[in-house]
C-alpha cells in the first residue's frame, strides 16, 4: 500500500516521539518522519529547568543518543511548519519548504497562557515551555535585579528555584488564598508554600497582576498588582498555565476548539489525520474524573504508545488511561499523587491527612464511604506507583492500606520509618485498631519481605 | 561565599604552594656513615666506593644532587655491565633512600612546622569552606550551578587539578626521590605509628587519608538529608582511616607484615606473590590468619555479601580506590561518558585485566610450588609488567589523576579486576537491583548525568525496567537527586528481578511491551 507508507509527525516532544518509537517497533517498512523546529533532536521538556541552573546541559537531557534516530530509521526535519494542506496532503515550511504526507500525527503541544495583561508581549515578559523560551529567559536574566512570576502552577514553582539557585530575587503572585489550591486541598497547599518561603521568594497570595509596565525601549520595568503595589523588575514570568499550540492550523478545515477535536482513537475530523499530546481536546473526557485536556508528561507518552498501536494494529482500541498519576518537584520537596484527588469533598467521602513535625512531609489518603482508598497525595516520601495502583483499583479498605502502607514506601535505604507514627495517629483519629507486625531483625539485614 | 569560606579557599592554596615548593627547599651533603645506614649490607662497600666524589660536597638543590649520585651509581653500573660481571651490578634502587638520608635545612630540621603548613594549612582551608556549605540551607541535593563550574565541566580549573595529580603520581611512582622532603615531613608520624621512619609510600596513605576524611566531610554537608549517603560515606571514612591506613603501621610496630585486611585480590594483585606469602606465613598465627582471610573473603565473602547486597557492599562502601573516587572524586562524578561505546570499551577492557591478574596469578602460584624451576624469571616479567601497566598507570595516574577529565571512577569503571569479579556475581547472581517506579519518569537525564560509572540509568528507567548491571557500585545517587522519586536500591527476590519486557504502568487501552 503505497499511500500509507509516510507518516509524518509534526512536534518530537514525548507524545511525538513515543508514537514514531512504538510505530517503528510494530513495523519496521513505514517511513517515519519527525518534524520540529524547535530541536534538531527529542530533548525532556521537564528537564529545562536543570539546564538553567547548571545540573545539566542540553546533551545531557536528549533521553536517546542522535545516531538512534537512523538506527531506528525515524527521519528527523528541521523546521517550522507555517501551514497544512489537507486536501493536498502537504505541510509548508517558513522557509518555503514543503513536505507531504500519507498520515498526518499533530503533536504540537502547548504555549504559556496570556490573559491579555497590559504590557504582556514586552521583552522580558515570556513563558517557560519551549527551549526558545529557555535561550531567552537566558539572555534576559543575565544580570537583572528582581524576577516577578505570575500564576502558581508547577512550571512557576520551577521558575522560582531557577532564579534562586542564580541569587535573583523573585516575587511570586499567586492568585489563590493558597498556593496551586486549585489541585491541592488546603494542608498540602499551605505545606509547599511555607517551603517556597524558605527558599526566601517573596511568595504574595491572593494577588494579581493588573499590568506590565514598559521602560520606554519597549522593554518591562515594573509590575503593577491587583492591590495596586508597583514591584520594579527586569524579568516577568507567565506561569499561569499552557493551552494547546494550534493557531497555525486555525482555519485550516481541521476541527479545533480549545484544541484539535479528537475521539478517543485521535481521530480528528480529516481521514488519515490524527493527534496527541498537549494540543488534544477530546470530544469526550478518557475517564470519571479526566478532564477534555491532558497536559502532563505521562499522558501525553500514553497517547503516543495508544495511537501508534492503533496505527500498526486491525483491531481499534480507544484511549482508555488508568488510575491518574502525578508527580512533581517544589524545591526540594517531591510530590507524588496517585488516584484523583480534589481539592475538596462531600459526606460520602472522607480523608486521612499526617504530616510530620517538621511539616515537610505529608500524606493525604482519600476514602469513600465504605472504607475504600480512592486517592493520595504525598509530600517528601516517595511511594510505589504499582502498589497504589493495585490499592486503587481493586479497592482496599482503609485498615488493609494503613497495615501495608510500609510495603509502599520508595523512600532510599536507612530513611526514617514514619509507618508507626502514621498508624499511630490513624488510629486514634479514626478510632481503628491496626496493629503492626515488627520487621525482624533477619527481614532488616536481609531484605527478605517475607 | 562567606568571609569565612572566603579564607579557607585561601589557605588551601597557600598550602598547596607550600606543599609544592616543599621538595625543592634545603641543600644536600651526603657521608660515609649516611650511606651504609642508607643501603643494605651487601652493598655497603660497594656504595661508599662508587658515592665518595660526593662526599662533603654541599649541593643546594635536590636536583644537583640526584643529578650527581645518578651519574656515578650509573656508570658504575655501566662498567660492570659492558664488562658482562652481572653478579656485580647493584640492581637496587637507592637514589630515594640516599636523597632522603642526605637532606639538610629546614623541613629536615622542622619537619612538623612544614606539615602544618602544607598538608595542615590545605585540610584546615577545606574545612572552612566545606563546614559552612549549605548552612541555613533546607536539605535536598543542590547541583546548581556545576556544568557552569570550571573546576567540575572540565574548564581550566579542572584541566590544571587533573595534571598536578598526574604529575604528583608520576614523581611518587617513579621518582619519588624527588619527593623526599615531603616524605621527610610526616617522618614523626611514620615513627609514633609504627616506629619506622616513612616511606614515599606512607606519605601517600597519610594524603589519602586524609582526602578522603576531609572530602567526606563535604559529603556529609553536600548529601545531607540523606541517610544513605551519609552512613556510606562514614563506612568508607572509617575503613580508610583504620584497616588500610593505622591498622597496617600497627602490625609493622609488631614486626608483622604491612597488612591491608580489606584489600581484596584481584585488587590486591600482589596477595600470591612470593615474598607477600612468605611474609604471611612467617608471621605466626596472624599471619596465617592474614593468609586464610584473605582467601576466605575472596571464595566466599564476594559471592556472598554480593549475592546479599550487590557488588556495593564494597565498591561504595569499603574499598580505598572506591573511598577516593566517593569523596575526592564526587565533584566530578558527572564527567562520565555515558555512550554505548564507551560501555563497550569498558567490557572489554575490565574484563582483560581480570584474565590479566588471574593468569598471572594462577602461574605465580604455580611457580611457588614447583619452587620456581618451570618458568623461573617470566612471572617476575609479569609482575613488573601488569605492576607498571595496571597497578601504577592504570589505577593511579589514569585512576585518579583523570577525575577532571573522565570522572571519578575511571580505574574502577575501566580497569579493577576485583570489581570484573563482583560485577559478574552482580550481574548473574545477585537480590541488588534498581527498581524504577511505575510509570513517574520523565526522562529527565539527571541520573545518567550524575553516574559516576557511565550507566545510562535512564535509559531502563523510562522503559519502566529494572537496572541490573555489573559496573553499577551502588552509590545510590542516581536515586538521590531523581526529582521524580522514580528509583530505588534495593535488595530482593531473584525472580523478576531482571525485567527485559517490562510494562508501565498507568495506561489500560494498550499494555506498552518496551
Amino acid at each position: 500500500m503505497e499511500a500509507s507508507n509516510q507518516i509524518v509527525i509534526v512536534g518530537n516532544g514525548i507524545s511525538g516521539v513515543t508514537c514514531a518509537r512504538h510505530i517503528r517497533k510494530v513495523d519496521s517498512q513505514v517511513k517515519i518522519t519527525i518534524v520540529s523546529g524547535e530541536t534538531d533532536y527529542f530533548f525532556s521538556r521537564t528537564a529545562l529547568m536543570y539546564i538553567y541552573m547548571g545540573h545539566m546541559k542540553y546533551e545531557h537531557t536528549k533521553p536517546y543518543a542522535d545516531d538512534f534516530w537512523s538506527k531506528n530509521r525515524i527521519d528527523l526535519k528541521s523546521g517550522w511548519v507555517k501551514q497544512v494542506d489537507f486536501d493536498l496532503k502537504s505541510l509548508s515550511f517558513e522557509n518555503g519548504e514543503k513536505l507531504s504526507y500519507d498520515r498526518l500525527i499533530l503533536a504540537t503541544g502547548s504555549k504559556p497562557n496570556k490573559f491579555g495583561w497590559p504590557g504582556q508581549d514586552l521583552l522580558g515578559v515570556q513563558g517557560l515551555y519551549s527551549m526558545q523560551d529557555l535561550n531567552s529567559m537566558e539572555k534576559r536574566t543575565s544580570a537583572i535585579t528582581r524576577a516577578v512570576i505570575v500564576g502558581g502552577g508547577l512550571i512557576g514553582v520551577e521558575m522560582a528555584e531557577m532564579f534562586a539557585t542564580r541569587k535573583i530575587p523573585v516575587t511570586f503572585l499567586v492568585r489563590g488564598k493558597c498556593f496551586w489550591d486549585n489541585v491541592l486541598p488546603p494542608e498540602e497547599a499551605q505545606l509547599v508554600a511555607r517551603h517556597i518561603k524558605e527558599h526566601h521568594i517573596d511568595l504574595r497570595l491572593s494577588t494579581e497582576l493588573s499590568e506590565i509596565l514598559d521602560d520606554g525601549n519597549g522593554e518591562v520595568k515594573a509590575v503593577k498588582t491587583s492591590t495596586g503595589e508597583i514591584i520594579p523588575c527586569e524579568f516577568v514570568g507567565l506561569t499561569a498555565g499552557v493551552s494547546p499550540n494550534i493557531d497555525f492550523l486555525k482555519n485550516s478545515g481541521l476541527k479545533t476548539n480549545r484544541g484539535i477535536v479528537v475521539n478517543k482513537k485521535f481521530q480528528t475530523n480529516i481521514p488519515e489525520v490524527y493527534s496527541i499530546g498537549d494540543c488534544v481536546e477530546f470530544t469526550e473526557a478518557p475517564g470519571p474524573d479526566r478532564k477534555n485536556i491532558e497536559q502532563v508528561w505521562y499522558t501525553g507518552r500514553m497517547h503516543g504508545e495508544t495511537l501508534a498501536y492503533n496505527l500498526t494494529h486491525d483491531n481499534q482500541v480507544d484511549y482508555k488511561p488508568g488510575i491518574w498519576f502525578n508527580s512533581a518537584k517544589f524545591f526540594d520537596i517531591e510530590y507524588q499523587t496517585y488516584g484523583f484527588l480534589p481539592t475538596s469533598w462531600g459526606e460520602d467521602k472522607w480523608s486521612f491527612y499526617w504530616e510530620d513535625d517538621k511539616g515537610k512531609m505529608a500524606i493525604r489518603l482519600l476514602f469513600d464511604a465504605e472504607d475504600r482508598i480512592l486517592a493520595t497525595n504525598v509530600f517528601g516520601w516517595r511511594m510505589r506507583h504499582e502498589f497504589f495502583d493495585t490499592a486503587i483499583k481493586e479497592g482496599w479498605k482503609a485498615d488493609r492500606l494503613m497495615k501495608q502502607l510500609r510495603e509502599a514506601s520508595f523512600n532510599p535505604e536507612f530513611y526514617k520509618d514514619y509507618h508507626m507514627e502514621v498508624v499511630n495517629k490513624y488510629n486514634q483519629e479514626k478510632g481503628r485498631d491496626v496493629q503492626l507486625s515488627k520487621k525482624s531483625i533477619f527481614q532488616k539485614i536481609f531484605g527478605y519481605n517475607s | 561565599m562567606k568571609i569565612l569560606q572566603k579564607i579557607g579557599v585561601l589557605l588551601t592554596i597557600v598550602g598547596l604552594v607550600i606543599f609544592t615548593v616543599t621538595p625543592f627547599l634545603g641543600s644536600y651533603q651526603l657521608d660515609e656513615a649516611t650511606t651504609i645506614a642508607a643501603t643494605k649490607d651487601i652493598h655497603n662497600e660497594a656504595m661508599v666506593e662508587v658515592l665518595r666524589p660526593m662526599f662533603g660536597k654541599l649541593y643546594t638543590s635536590n636536583f644537583a644532587f640526584i643529578s650527581s649520585f645518578k651519574d656515578y651509581f650509573n656508570s658504575y653500573n655501566e662498567t660492570l655491565k659492558s664488562n658482562q660481571e652481572w653478579d656485580k651490578v647493584i640492581w637496587d634502587d637507592y637514589s630515594f633512600s640516599i636523597t632522603k638520608a642526605s637532606s639538610i635545612g629546614p623541613v629536615k630540621e622542622h619537619p612538623l612546622i612544614f606539615l602544618s603548613l602544607s598538608i595542615g594549612l590545605t585540610i584546615l582551608g577545606g574545612l572552612l569552606y566545606i563546614l559552612p556549605l549549605y548552612r541555613g540551607v533546607p536539605d535536598g541535593i543542590k547541583n546548581d550551578g556545576i556544568f557552569f563550574s570550571s573546576m567540575m565541566a572540565r574548564g581550566w580549573l579542572g584541566m590544571i587539578t587533573g595534571a598536578y595529580l598526574i604529575l604528583f603520581y608520576i614523581l611518587l611512582y617513579w621518582f619519588p626521590e624527588y619527593l623526599t622532603n615531603l616524605v621527610l615531613m610526616v617522618d614523626p608520624i611514620s615513627i609514633f605509628l609504627s616506629g619506622g621512619p616513612a616511606s614515599q609510600w606512607f606519605l601517600y596513605g597519610f594524603i589519602y587519608s586524609f582526602a578522603i576524611v576531609v572530602m567526606g566531610l563535604r559529603m556529609f554537608r553536600k548529601y545531607k538529608g540523606n541517610n544513605y549517603q551519609l552512613i556510606r560515606t562514614t563506612s568508607v571514612m572509617f575503613f580508610q582511616l583504620s584497616f588500610a591506613f593505622i591498622l597496617p603501621e600497627i602490625l609493622v610496630l609488631f614486626n608483622k607484615p604491612w597488612h591491608d585486611f580489606k584489600n581484596i585480590w584481584p585488587l590486591d594483585y600482589s596477595f600470591f606473590y612470593e615474598y607477600r606469602l612468605d611474609g604471611m606465613i612467617n608471621s605466626g598465627a596472624l599471619g596465617m590468619f592474614m593468609l586464610i582471610f584473605g582467601i576466605l573473603l575472596i571464595v566466599i565473602g564476594v559471592p556472598l555479601f554480593t549475592y546479599f547486597y550487590g557488588k556495593r557492599w564494597y565498591c561504595s562502601w569499603v574499598c580505598g580506590c572506591g573511598g577516593l573516587a566517593e569523596t575526592l572524586g564526587d565533584p566530578y562524578r558527572q564527567l562520565s561518558d555515558k555512550s554505548v561505546k564507551s560501555w563497550q570499551i569498558e567490557r572489554y577492557l575490565i574484563h582483560g585485566v581480570l584474565v590479566f591478574a588471574v593468569v598471572m596469578t594462577g602461574l605465580t602460584i604455580t611457580n611457588y610450588f614447583m619452587g620456581f624451576e618451570l618458568l623461573g624469571q617470566a612471572t617476575d616479567q609479569l609482575h613488573s609488567i601488569y605492576g607498571f601497566a595496571i597497578g601504577s598507570i592504570f589505577a593511579g595516574v589514569v585512576g585518579t589523576g583523570f577525575y577532571p577529565f573522565m570522572g571519578n571512577r575511571v580505574w574502577c569503571r575501566f580497569g579493577c579486576p576485583l570489581a570484573a569479579y563482583l560485577g559478574l556475581v552482580q550481574r548473574f547472581k545477585s537480590r541488588f537491583r534498581i527498581t524504577t517506579n511505575g510509570g513517574q519518569c520523565i526522562s529527565c537525564g539527571n541520573c545518567s548525568t550524575y553516574c559516576e560509572m557511565g550507566i545510562d540509568v535512564r535509559w531502563y528507567a523510562q522503559r519502566g525496567q529494572n537496572i541490573v548491571r555489573s559496573s553499577c557500585v551502588g552509590c545510590g545517587v542516581c536515586s538521590a537527586v531523581c526529582p521524580r522519586g522514580v528509583l530505588k536500591l534495593e535488595n530482593g527476590d531473584e525472580e523478576g528481578r531482571i525485567n527485559d519486557m517490562p510494562i508501565i504502568i498507568g495506561n489500560d487501552s494498550v499494555k506498552a511491551k518496551l
